[in-house]
């Protein structure tokens, strides 16, 4: 039987197409990488972002550390279109090709330089090629800036302390605290020196505000009041007196003793429902930077910093709980103000009785922030 | 072979190559590939028959869905929820073929019941598409590699519920329907499959939603239309355009779903209503106020209509008029929808026990039951004769 051309040409044409989708090669990613790192919004930059990852499906392993490079300073999205990326080509290189890159991986989670979610990144793919060299590290990523990578290291310093005794277990819980940001490892660490004799300072640790000055209620009968613009929307003058919900009202201080800062406004403005309050505090820093606004509320809020309204939310009674909200912003160098509008509705149910706040500041790794001109010892 | 025959094969590769590969037993979405919970195959009675069980990393209680011989399933994982896991085993031996990870770009606090992945993915054949209560959308190829990535809180960042949010895919076409409905930025959106564009947005009735859109094929129409349920009632929009093309606005629930069968839509909606599209406001076939599902959204098995309650009572009506025919009582609460096969109700309360329960005309029967050990959220799929069921913690496989 006589070859046919045809039958040739479809040949070769399936032949090219397994090999194109089953192997990978060395290809300049420099360009896909960069424009998935730079990748700012889908209104301009979607087309560009599907043909560079899938450009980057053909990549081989020398593209990993590139990947994990183009994470620093991107946006979220942007971090996880590099992620994608970074995933496939692990997966179809082979763990062999992987452990030749070990030591590549391990640098890259020992520079805390690197950005957080790279190294994290790299310390997964490091476990799943060699986890004993990754649990080795734990111990150290005590205080990392990574807060995935922290977790783990502040695990670590916990069960050895779980092993300890006397003095030995005090020390070593110390020093977990030390790293500890997120509540259950440091309520667990809270407790345990407790039972030692050592109450921990939750106020200053989690870097909870404690005194803010409060004026209301004013009206928000049928929620109508989260959009009025009362004064001290405006301005604030802790002297001022205005007209409220039932009369006039004034600022008066208001401090709070419990252990996670919460404030019970339906108490100090029983009996009103629908109604508002606002707070107001004053937050000095001795460098500006970049912060964490961590609150919790299961009520309507708006928060404004130096005057700023930063966001708002229109909810109300869908579950309260710590660092329930996290709202990235800046403090500047010397006096800032913070002002809080708390809005409580009528809701009859037992579970809607609820008009609470509680606000901390805290680094963008969850490291607490304290004022520069608190007393030593002292969160506010 | 002459260069016309090289023509066709090269068509018919290229076809092959780009079609929908679809089967039949693929288990597409929330409640398979029609959204009805109903197997066309036989499947085991005897829930005991553990064909397989993986442990599962993180929490979910999204649904598995299934194409071909995969079984792909979400996770959310870390102390914040905030990782994001896409995972496929393999439907016969229960391997990992592949897990991809990604960061979430939106809120992660959520209720302790639920999860972050929550909502469940959706498939047309060639790809997956995964949604998480951060209102993050992600298609991934079938081989885990991405196509695109939504971090949709960027463009609607008061779309959150602060119990976390539910609502499953949805697709029609080539666009995927994502429902981010909520007290403070309610909207629902169409994105291009291809790209991951937005192709319009809705805004939607302010109020908490946790139910899932539902595909009706009108036959007035003759359009797929996805329809979308809320506290005010149901709305059809056009999966093209965003654009109403008809509503009932008696109202409805926001935790279980509207269901289809025979060209109507049965809404939890003032107990159960059965209404049929119209050229104006669509037909009230039938309301029946003791017919009102829990969580569990109701199931429709030829011509009758089951709803269990928070009891864990089944009710079953006949379609025509609504009228309760017999009550059975199961041993509940659930959240997950059942599956119905060849006249059989499979059952998963929320203790994780299963049960199978024969749907006769004048009442139920238990045939079988079996404790899975493990609370069980998620609504089974169901695939070649197999049920595919998820805890937070464990993948399970159940076939003769």
């Amino acid at each position: 039987m006589q070859p046919q051309p045809g039958c040739f040409f479809w040949f070769a044409g399936m032949v090219v197409l397994f090999l194109s989708t089953t192997f990978t090669y060395a290809i300049d990613t420099s360009d896909a990488i960069e424009t998935l790192s730079n990748y700012q919004s889908s209104q301009n930059d979607l087309p560009q972002a599907v043909a560079a990852v899938a450009q980057l499906k053909q990549a081989d392993a020398s593209s990993l550390i590139p990947l994990l490079d183009g994470i620093a300073g991107a946006k979220p999205e942007a971090i996880n279109w590099l992620a994608g990326a970074y995933g496939h080509i692990v997966r179809k290189t082979a763990k062999q090709d992987l452990l030749a890159r070990k030591g590549d991986f391990l640098s890259y989670i020992q520079n805390t330089e690197k950005a957080p979610r790279a190294r994290f990144l790299a310390f997964e793919t490091l476990t799943a090629i060699d986890a004993q060299t990754a649990g080795q590290l734990k111990a150290s990523f005590l205080t990392d800036p990574s807060d995935e990578l922290r977790r783990m290291g502040v695990a670590v310093a916990i069960d050895e302390a779980a092993q300890a005794e006397g003095d030995s277990k005090k020390a070593l819980l110390q020093k977990a605290l030390t790293g500890a940001s997120d509540k259950d490892q440091v309520d667990a660490i809270a407790k345990s020196l407790k039972t030692l004799d050592v109450e921990v300072d939750l106020h200053q640790h989690y870097g909870l505000i404690t005194s803010w000055h409060v004026i209301g209620p004013f009206d928000n009968l049928e929620e109508k009041g989260f959009d009025v613009v009362y004064p001290p929307e405006r301005s604030v003058d802790l002297n001022a007196s205005h007209e409220g919900m039932h009369g006039t009202v004034s600022w008066a201080p208001l401090t709070t003793e419990d252990n996670y800062g919460t404030f019970d406004l339906a108490k100090l403005t029983e009996p009103h429902k629908g109604a508002i309050d606002y707070l107001f505090t004053e937050f000095t820093v001795s460098e500006g930077q970049p912060v964490e606004f961590r609150f919790g509320t299961p009520n309507a809020w708006k928060l404004w910093i130096n005057g700023e309204l930063v966001f708002a939310r229109e909810e109300y009674h869908r579950s309260e709980r710590f660092d329930q909200y996290r709202i990235p912003g800046t403090l500047k160098k010397g006096k800032n103000t913070i002002l809080l509008k708390v809005c409580q509705n009528e809701q009859e149910q037992p579970w809607a009785q609820k008009w609470q706040v509680q606000f901390r500041i805290t680094n963008p790794y969850g490291f607490a922030i304290l004022p520069s001109d608190a007393p030593a010892g002292e969160s506010n | 072979m002459s260069y016309q025959s090289f023509g066709i094969v090269f068509t018919m590769t290229l076809t092959l190559l780009t079609a929908n590969v679809t089967h039949a037993a693929d288990w597409l979405g929330f409640r398979g590939s029609d959204h009805t919970s109903v197997v066309d195959s036989s499947l085991t009675e005897d829930l005991s028959n553990i064909a397989w069980k993986v442990d599962l990393p993180g929490r979910g209680l999204s649904s598995p869905v299934v194409v071909g011989d995969q079984v792909l399933i979400t996770a959310s994982e870390g102390f914040r929820q905030d990782r994001l896991l896409i995972m496929s085993f393999d439907a016969n031996k229960g391997s990992l073929n592949w897990s991809q990870e990604f960061f979430a770009t939106g809120r992660t606090g959520c209720h302790e019941k639920t999860s972050v992945a929550a909502p469940s993915p959706v498939s047309d054949g060639k790809a997956i598409y995964v949604f998480y209560s951060s209102n993050d959308a992600i298609c991934l190829e079938l081989d885990g590699s991405l196509r695109w990535f939504r971090g949709l809180m960027v463009d609607y960042p008061n779309a959150s519920n602060s119990l976390g949010m539910s609502s499953s895919l949805a697709l029609i076409d080539n666009v995927l329907i994502c429902q981010m409905e909520n007290d403070a930025q309610s909207v629902t959106v169409g994105l291009e499959t291809k790209t991951g564009k937005t192709v319009w947005e809705l805004d939607r009735p302010r109020a908490a939603n946790w139910t899932s859109p539902t595909v009706f094929k009108d036959p007035l129409r003759k359009k797929t239309v996805v329809l979308l349920q809320s506290s005010e009632g149901v709305s059809a929009i056009d999966p093209q355009s965003g654009d109403q093309l008809w509503s009932y606005s008696d109202g409805a629930s926001t935790i279980p779903s509207s269901v289809i069968s025979q060209q109507t839509v049965l809404i939890p909606s003032n107990g159960l209503t059965r209404i049929k599209p119209s050229f104006s406001d669509p037909e009230i076939l039938w309301q029946q106020s003791n017919l009102r599902p829990g969580t569990a959204s109701p199931v429709v098995d030829g011509d009758n209509v089951y709803v269990i309650n928070r009891a864990g009572v089944i009710s079953s009506a006949d379609m025509k008029e609504g009228k309760r025919q017999w009550q059975f009582r199961t041993e509940g609460p659930y959240s997950a929808t059942p599956l119905v096969s060849n006249g059989k109700m499979y059952l998963f309360n929320e203790k994780g026990l299963g049960q199978v329960v024969a749907l006769g005309q004048d009442g139920g029967e238990l045939i079988s039951s079996f404790d899975l050990k493990q609370t069980i959220l998620s609504t089974p799929a169901a695939s070649n004769g197999a049920i595919y069921l998820r805890s937070d913690s464990t993948l399970w496989k159940i076939s003769d």
